[in-house]
């Protein structure tokens, strides 16, 4: 525990390399793209009208808080679709980005976890970009954004942290373990589904199957999600306990990341 | 007082790559051995036990062949690898020029990737601010800092490379083998740096190739082999020893090289036992054979690998069935490339021949080779004075030479420099300032 708390500070006096290789990676992203910055809008914004065609015209929309409107349901979409897109970005790309970045693991001494931090920092920005859409949005479409609205940044350090727990963990298994990268995203998958992110915890055959309830109630993700969903899409409270317990869940996942980061941080330079 | 101390520092690395390439983290779930899985299947040792002290203000030179640990040392050193025991303590800021640009993205400006790698380098962004114009200049890159990295030449990239590390302006400053990929003209440039640094009474470990270069920089030189130090002396004499080694080594796989070509040349022999014998490599009815050929040294110690200032006898051992009264024996030197170095006969030396029969030994003895860095091969023949082959040994036999000096051409004639008063130029191994 002390050895973790001299690793941040370590990393904390490396603030200025976090703040310079974000910026690195979100001008080199759309480097050479005609639209540049706006990829940022964009992305979600057609994975969004995507869903909202399938789930709003083909397999129609049942709650009753949808109001059988299909915009309305492509706005209950967005809430979950931009933090699950920041979520499943910083995963997979962690799960590269010690391999990527091999050359500098192998001749420059740094602490290495600044590496996944960048990543779930740098997706974290795309993901505050997109924000605005989805403000925009709420407030032409459902009319009212309220001030539970302001409740967001406690949803989102909950998100933060359970995610560098994600990419500590996942980047350093990947140096020995190939194989997770091919098991994460087909595990992001399944966990995409299983999130209430495409249909509400609201939804009939949710509430009339109490294992369905209780097994999506296990995933953390879950409450995160729903996080979201109180504060800008239904304009309610957070729901304090649940997410509470999220966010223990997300500290000891962190820790235990960091813990395994850092067992493992004395073999990077060889095997990356 | 001591900048680096490396106190008995053994490093071991453990292999899992093999292993892992068939049991990865599915298998290791199934069969439930992940942490079977993590133990090495193959240990190897990079350093082994090594000690030595850099005094403060002094180049310290490091030499030895490919994975001699070298490497392994520098990564120490700078603290990107541990060492599995022993104990390294380096005092002041050390800047390593181990891979020039590591770490350059390149779909960024030179101006990007100048801040991001004088941060990784140690280096605040004040600092970088402040010396950014001379890391510029001194990568001569003023129309180019703002294009992506990507559309520099490799030169342009590791010159901006360098100059970002030199102006990290360290106390201890580790070069690792960059300036072998230098040009022409950035090489003498960064060894104007390094010399910079010396005057400047910096600490600087070097690790080099270049052996005329290590020579020249260094105050003091350590020879690894195989992990282990095997000398720590002044920069002559650990090289001459560094290089005996390198030159007896050679002479072992020359030998086993030798030994192979020996026993194909026997069993061909045998298949063509009959006839003539009209191999490629060797042809005549042998009137005057050819048994054996020795190149030793003027000692007359066999050996195949030699420096351009010894001497070589060439011993052919010869035999004539019958009484034979026109003969010429004949020598001649070829390079990798198929030039003639040299080439003489007894008849253009005019020798005159009287007769020859039975068992004999010619010997040719060459006083000083005088040749440059390379492979050579030798043909010897015995023939009649109008060229009719008795027994022609065609690149039969092989030898080199290992040089230090870097000269270039087909042979090295001997020579001396001189000059006047009014040039001041420093010769070689000796040191001043």
């Amino acid at each position: 525990m002390l050895r973790l708390f001299d690793n941040l500070k370590t990393v904390y006096k490396y603030r200025v390399l976090i703040q310079n290789l974000v910026s690195r990676e979100l001008k080199a992203r759309y480097r050479g793209t005609v639209l540049g910055f706006l990829w940022s809008f964009f992305n979600p914004l057609l994975l969004m009208i995507v869903y909202t065609l399938v789930f709003g015209f083909i397999i129609p929309a049942r709650d009753p808080a949808f109001q059988g409107n299909p915009l309305i349901y492509a706005i209950f979409l967005f809430c979950g679709v931009l933090p699950w897109t920041w979520f499943s970005s910083s995963s997979i790309e962690s799960a590269n980005v010690l391999m990527v970045q091999g050359n500098l693991i192998k001749k420059i001494l740094f602490p290495v976890e600044i590496l996944p931090i960048v990543v779930v920092t740098s997706n974290f920005v795309h993901f505050v970009f997109g924000l605005p859409i989805l403000f925009f949005f709420v407030l032409i479409l459902i009319k009212k954004l309220t001030v539970y609205v302001f409740f967001l940044p406690l949803v989102i350090l909950v998100q933060f942290v359970f995610s560098l727990g994600i990419a500590l963990l996942v980047s350093s298994l990947t140096v020995h373990f190939r194989d997770i990268k091919d098991i994460l995203s087909n595990l992001l998958t399944f966990w995409f589904f299983a999130t209430p992110i495409i249909y509400p915890m609201t939804f009939i055959t949710i509430r009339e199957n109490p294992w369905l309830e209780i097994f999506l109630n296990l995933n953390p993700i879950t409450h995160i999600m729903q996080g979201y969903q109180n504060c800008v899409f239904y304009g309610e409270m957070i729901r304090w306990k649940k997410l509470g317990v999220t966010f223990l869940f997300a500290l000891v996942l962190f820790i235990l990341g960091y813990y395994i980061f850092d067992r493992l941080r004395e073999s990077f330079p060889e095997e990356v | 007082m001591i900048a680096i101390d490396v106190d008995n520092v053994t490093r071991i690395y453990q292999k899992y790559s093999a292993r892992h390439r068939f049991k990865t983290f599915k298998s290791a779930l199934l069969k439930g051995d992940l942490f079977k899985a993590m133990r090495p299947d193959e240990i190897v040792t990079a350093l082994d036990s090594i000690s030595f002290q850099v005094k403060k203000g002094t180049t310290f030179g490091v030499i030895g062949e490919n994975g001699s640990g070298k490497s392994t040392l520098l990564k120490i050193i700078t603290g990107i690898t541990k060492p599995t025991s022993g104990k390294v303590s380096v005092k002041g800021k050390v800047s390593a020029l181990i891979e020039l640009g590591a770490g350059f993205h390149p779909e960024i400006s030179g101006r990007e990737n100048v801040y991001i790698n004088g941060i990784m380098l140690g280096l605040s962004k004040k600092e970088i601010d402040h010396k950014f114009d001379d890391i510029v200049r001194f990568a001569q890159l003023e129309e180019f800092i703002d294009a992506p990295v990507k559309t520099y030449s490799s030169g342009m990239y590791m010159r901006l490379g360098f100059s970002i590390a030199i102006n990290v302006n360290p106390d201890i400053l580790l070069v690792d083998e960059v300036l072998a990929v230098g040009d022409a003209s950035f090489v003498p440039k960064c060894l104007d740096r390094i010399d910079d640094f010396r005057r400047q009474k910096k600490t600087i470990l070097f690790v080099s190739h270049d052996l005329t270069t290590v020579e020249k920089v260094c105050d003091r030189v350590a020879w690894l082999k195989e992990g282990k130090i095997q000398m720590i002396a002044d920069p002559k004499r650990a090289i001459d020893a560094y290089l005996q080694d390198i030159a007896e080594k050679q002479e072992k796989d020359f030998e086993i090289r030798q030994r192979e070509v020996e026993q194909k040349v026997k069993e061909e022999e045998k298949k063509e036992e009959e006839g003539e014998d009209r191999r490629e490599d060797r042809w005549g009815k042998k009137e005057i054979e050819i048994t054996e050929v020795k190149m030793t040294n003027l000692q007359r110690e066999e050996k195949h690998v030699f420096s351009p200032d010894e001497g070589m006898m060439i011993q052919m051992d010869v035999f004539a069935k019958t009484r034979i009264t026109d003969f010429v024996f004949g020598i001649g030197i070829f390079n990798s490339q198929g030039v003639r170095c040299y080439g003489t006969n007894t008849h253009s030396e005019d020798f005159e021949p009287q007769f020859i029969e039975g068992r004999g030994k010619v010997t040719c003895q060459i006083d000083q080779l005088n040749l440059i860095n390379g492979t050579y091969y030798l043909d010897v023949a015995a023939h009649k004075r109008d060229g009719y082959p008795y027994d022609y040994h065609r690149s039969m036999y092989t030898f080199m030479v290992s040089s230090k000096y870097k000269d270039v051409g087909i042979a090295r004639p001997d020579h001396d420099w001189s000059f006047s008063s009014s040039i001041r130029i420093k010769p070689p191994h000796s040191k001043s300032g």
